[in-house]
Order: C-alpha cells, then sequence, then structure tokens
C-alpha cells in the first residue's frame, strides 16, 4: 500500500519508467537493442577499426573459415561476414525505424478517425483493418512489391537508394493495422472523457479536439504500437529481401544476405546463420521493448506481471 | 442462429469484392501487359498489330471496365487462361489447392495439438522452468523469419545430416506414398513450429484465464487429476475465444505457406502465386489471391458463428462490436 502511495507522489512518466525498468524481459530487450543500433550507426567506424571491408571481393579468402583477421569467416565472393553483417544492419534497422514511425503515422490518423468520427466511418474504417488483420500480408506484399512505379508516375529508377524508400513505403502500407487498432481504442476512451464532453460543449472545433485533447491521450497507445510494428515491419522487409523483391544490390540487408547463404547452403550452410540471428535478436529484443513498454504504460496494468 | 450466417457470409462476400476490385487495380500497375509481353517475344509483330491486338483483348480500356468484364467471366464460372501453363486457370487450380491444403491441415493439426497441450502445461505451473520455456517459445516462434527456419532446417536435417530431402517433391513422379510424406516431412514442420509459437501464446492466456473460474477452484478442491480439469473444466470454456484466435491466424498461416512452398519448390497454391506475379501471369494470380482470400475471410466468418454459437452470452444479431 506504501509503494502506491509513493508512486502517487511520481509523474506518469517516472512511474512508467519505475514500471518499466522492474520488466527484466523489456530491460534486456533495450540493452541489447541499444548494442545492435550503436553498431548499426558505427558500422564504418567498427569495420575501419578491425580493418575489414564489406565490399572487398577476395578471392582467396572465399569461404574463409573464422580467424582473426575475419572474426566470422569469409562469404562466396571472400567479403567478410562480419563487415557485410555490420553493413546490412544499418539498412535493415533504418528501414525497419523509418517504415515503423510511417506505419504507426497511418494506424493513429485511420485510428484516430475512426475512434473520434464513430458511426458509419468507424464501421468502414475498422472492417477494412479487421480485413488486412485476417488475410494473409505475404501476398499482399508480394503484389505491392511488384508495382511498377512508372505506372504510377514515379522514376524507373529501382536499385540502391530507391529501393529502401520503396521498401518503406510497401512495408509501411501494410504494417498499419494494429496501431490503427490500438488509437482507435485510445480515441474512443478518450472521447467519452469529461474534459472532451466540456470542449464539445464549449463549441470547440472537432479538429481541434481531436488534436489537442484525444490524440495526446492516443500517445501512450501509438508508441507501444510503433514499436511492435518495428518487429514486424522487420520482418517484412527481410522476408521481400530474401525472395529478391526488396532491397537491391550494391547494398545488403540481413534478408538480401539470407538469399545469397540459401544459394550457397549445400556448400557452406554455415553461411545462413549469422544474418538469422541477426533479425531474430532484433525482432525478439523489439517486441520485448514494446510489451514492456505496453505494460509500463498502460495505467490499469496489473503489478507484478 | 440463421441470421447471423446470412450476415457473415454477406460481410464476406463483400469485403471479397472490395478486395477483387484492390487486387485488379494492383495488378494493372504492374509491368506489361499480356500483350506487351506477346510483343516481347514475337519481333514480327508491328506496333499497328499490337493497337489491334490490345483493342481486341481489351487490355487498352481502363482497368475497372477490365475488372466488370472479369467479374463477368467469373459468374459464368470463368478464370480466364494461364499464360504460364497455357491451360485454363481452372484446370491448374485443383490440384495447387489440394497440395497447400494437405499442407496446411497437417501443420495446423499438429500445431494445434501440441499448441494447446504446452499451453495447458504452461498454465497449469505457471512460474515453473516449463511456463518459461513456453512463454520464450512463443515469443521467438513470432520473432523467427519462417524462411530462416526453413532454411536452418534444411541446414540441419538435409545436409549436415542427411536425414531428410530438402524438396518438398520426390524426383520421381510415381513415388508411392510413404516417398512421398517423407519429402514432406521437413516443409510441415516448419510451417507446424511457426503455428504452434502462435497457438502457445494464445493457448496458456485462455487456459490461464479458465482456470481462475470457481468450478475450476472447486473440482480443484476435490481432488481431481489434473488432466481430469483440464480436459473436463477447463478446455470447453478456453476453446471459445480459442477458436476465433486461430481462424486470425490462419492469415500468418498462409503466409508461411507462400514462404515454405517457394522455399521447398511444393507447387501448391503460395507457389503458384508466387511465380505467377513474377511471371506476370495476371489471370492465375487474381485466382489464386482471391480464393485464397476468399477461403480464409469465410473461415474467419465461420469462426464468428461458431462463437456465437459457444458462448451464450453473446446474443444472435447484436454479436456486432
Amino acid at each position: 500500500m506504501t509503494a502506491v502511495a509513493l508512486n502517487m507522489a511520481e509523474t506518469p512518466t517516472r512511474r512508467a519508467w519505475t514500471r518499466f525498468r522492474r520488466n527484466r524481459a523489456a530491460v534486456l530487450g533495450a540493452c541489447l537493442l541499444t548494442v545492435l543500433a550503436l553498431s548499426a550507426i558505427f558500422a564504418g567506424a567498427i569495420t575501419a577499426v578491425l580493418g575489414l571491408d564489406a565490399e572487398a571481393v577476395d578471392l582467396a579468402s572465399r569461404y574463409s573459415p573464422v580467424s582473426v583477421a575475419h572474426p566470422l569467416g569469409g562469404d562466396e565472393l571472400g567479403r567478410d561476414v562480419l563487415a557485410r553483417l555490420l553493413q546490412g544492419g544499418q539498412v535493415s534497422l533504418s528501414v525497419g525505424l523509418a517504415a515503423a514511425v510511417a506505419a504507426a503515422g497511418i494506424g493513429a490518423a485511420i485510428g484516430l478517425l475512426a475512434g473520434f468520427q464513430g458511426g458509419l466511418t468507424d464501421s468502414i474504417l475498422m472492417r477494412i483493418t479487421d480485413g488486412m488483420l485476417a488475410l494473409p500480408v505475404l501476398p499482399l506484399l508480394i503484389v505491392l512489391a511488384a508495382v511498377d512505379p512508372t505506372k504510377l508516375g514515379m522514376s524507373a529508377d529501382s536499385g540502391g537508394a530507391a529501393s529502401v524508400v520503396r521498401i518503406v513505403l510497401i512495408v509501411a502500407l501494410v504494417g498499419w493495422p494494429g496501431a490503427a487498432r490500438l488509437t482507435r481504442a485510445a480515441a474512443l476512451s478518450a472521447r467519452a472523457q469529461d474534459y472532451v464532453r466540456a470542449a464539445r460543449a464549449v463549441g470547440v472545433h472537432p479538429f481541434r479536439i481531436a488534436i489537442r485533447h484525444v490524440a495526446p491521450a492516443a500517445a501512450g497507445p501509438v508508441i507501444v504500437a510503433a514499436t511492435l510494428a518495428m518487429g514486424q515491419v522487420i520482418l517484412f522487409e527481410s522476408i521481400l529481401s530474401f525472395l529478391g523483391l526488396g532491397i537491391q544490390p550494391p547494398l545488403a540487408s540481413w534478408g538480401a544476405m539470407l538469399a545469397h547463404a540459401q544459394d550457397t547452403i549445400w556448400e557452406r550452410p554455415m553461411l545462413a546463420i549469422w544474418p538469422g540471428v541477426a533479425i531474430f535478436l532484433t525482432v525478439i529484443a523489439v517486441n520485448f521493448v514494446g510489451d514492456g513498454l505496453r505494460d509500463a504504460l498502460n495505467p490499469r496494468a496489473v503489478e507484478n506481471r | 442462429m440463421g441470421r447471423i450466417i446470412i450476415q457473415r457470409t454477406f460481410g464476406a462476400g463483400v469485403t471479397l469484392l472490395v478486395l477483387s476490385g484492390l487486387t485488379f487495380a494492383l495488378l494493372a500497375l504492374m509491368p506489361g501487359d499480356p500483350v506487351d509481353l506477346l510483343a516481347g517475344s514475337d519481333p514480327r509483330l508491328t506496333p499497328d498489330d499490337i493497337a489491334r491486338l490490345k483493342a481486341l483483348y481489351g487490355v487498352d480500356k481502363p482497368f475497372w471496365e477490365r475488372w466488370v468484364s472479369w467479374l463477368g467471366r467469373l459468374a459464368e464460372g470463368e478464370f480466364g487462361y494461364s499464360r504460364m501453363f497455357g491451360a485454363p486457370v481452372a484446370d491448374v487450380l485443383p490440384e495447387a489447392l489440394l497440395r497447400t491444403l494437405s499442407l496446411a491441415i497437417a501443420a495446423l493439426a499438429i500445431s494445434t495439438v501440441l499448441g494447446i497441450a504446452g499451453g495447458a502445461l504452461a498454465a497449469l505451473k505457471p512460474g515453473s522452468i516449463f511456463d518459461y520455456g513456453a512463454n520464450f517459445l512463443a515469443f521467438a516462434g513470432v520473432a523467427a523469419p519462417s524462411f530462416w527456419l526453413a532454411l536452418m532446417g534444411m541446414a540441419l536435417f538435409s545436409i549436415t545430416l542427411g536425414w531428410l530431402p530438402a524438396s518438398a517433391l520426390p524426383a520421381d513422379p510415381d513415388a508411392g506414398f510413404f516417398e512421398r510424406a517423407r519429402h514432406l516431412i521437413l516443409p510441415i514442420a516448419v510451417l507446424a513450429a511457426l503455428e504452434t509459437a502462435a497457438i502457445l501464446r494464445h493457448a496458456r492466456a485462455a487456459v490461464g484465464e479458465a482456470l481462475t473460474q470457481a468450478h475450476v477452484q472447486t473440482a480443484r478442491s476435490k481432488g481431481l487429476s489434473d488432466f481430469r480439469i483440464i480436459w473436463r473444466h477447463v478446455l470447453p470454456n478456453a476453446m471459445t475465444p480459442l477458436v476465433t484466435v486461430l481462424a486470425l491466424d490462419l492469415g500468418a498461416l498462409a503466409s508461411g505457406a507462400v514462404v515454405v512452398e517457394v522455399m521447398f519448390g511444393y507447387p501448391g497454391m503460395g507457389k503458384l502465386l508466387y511465380d505467377a506475379i513474377l511471371g506476370a501471369d495476371y489471370n492465375l494470380a487474381m485466382a489464386v489471391l482471391l480464393l485464397g482470400a476468399g477461403a480464409i475471410l469465410l473461415a474467419n466468418a465461420a469462426a464468428d458463428v461458431a462463437y456465437a454459437a459457444l458462448d451464450p452470452r453473446i446474443g444472435f444479431g447484436k454479436a456486432e462490436t
């Protein structure tokens, strides 16, 4: 009982932080994610210090075993696996972050509109959202990835950076329904609050109510949705790149590395391990953090989960 | 009862119609149309010929006109002609459908049994090593990329150990049943592993919830065995939410099936779709997409109906939330 009384004196953010810190899985995930993010940000510096080069082709060290010069060995062209893993992480993580933000943005806008407007708008938007949740995502991703951008009036350039923008858009277009549901639920409950009804009674413009009074109440769920969406979109990106529909060479992502690993799996099955481990660790860390945030930001969360 | 069935079926039908329009629009945005592809492979065609052919097949019309005429032909039971197979789509589909169904049903059966049994055991002993293990497996299954799991399965069982073939179909088309089944072990196992993780999580939650109810507490205090409690008193209650969740998971199962089919070279619906889109075989892609979506929407509608039938608290007609 005293703990509750103490907590009452703290700000909601502090209370959430205290609760988050108590969740061991979430803290572990956050640490792991920090390490992964740092290694992606400083990928260039790390490879330089270790004297590695992600793009240097060296046929002498083709499939070279683990050694001091190549900590994780060499790939089918003798490129250093560790350096490529770091570079691939840069692409995979930035695509994941950008697409998660975009997906959460789309979802928040749709959820806010549905929850705030109610009625027919709500029914239609939620029917679409439920449909997106029930239907298989991968066929849709494959169809979207095969769309010819020139027919939409975009440039025909599809290599390198353009493929990154493309994949972010595609993945965000598929990854929003979770965020929409969470935001709608928050908007619905905020709409019934007295302060919102008061604002309405005073005659505040509905748009202003939505932005000023309802949206802040939905901020927590949107942050949670963005985090959980990030794990999902990283998986989507990896699978599209694996199928050859995502990130295009010369850029590498973890999924694209696995596509090469599949071609050489009969000679060197070991090459398929590391990029997959990297994806797996990232997604599981993101999900741990997301779950931790959800419990921490929910005022009604049960203590000691 | 009749009313809710009609309501749900109608809803699924409308969704499917909208979906077919959207899919048609997306396919119209893909590179090239059938006549362009034909022209690319036959240099003797003059621009005049091409324009005439386009008018003949109607591909110069806007997509909604083509969509309406596609729907008209569909109403007559006509799926169109598959470019890749050089055969009517209707001739190609049944075998692929049968293949995917046998893959998916086998995986679903295995994972339902394993998932519910594991979830129930974990819920019975909360905080035990087993509970933690099940929880970790559930998290891991969601985080592991499906194609990577398949790659690791191949690397371990086909390449390193040499126990199982890495392709889903035997090289000899006349192979017997057991030889065929042996080729399917690895694909089914990969799909089942992914699905088990999803079911495990839901089953743990559903059984945990049902265990707190008073009649279960009574059964426990009477000293009934764990098995009997779970089987007689918990599962019937836990099944209701589980059915809905299982139906919602069908979409993920289908996505997993696409990956597994493409990777193990199993010519089911998923591989058909992948090949059709990369090979610009749009009639085939359309048919596969809508058949798959229709099946999943119907399964969801059926789950809704089953939910309403199983849960007396939900009145028919006001199930809409």
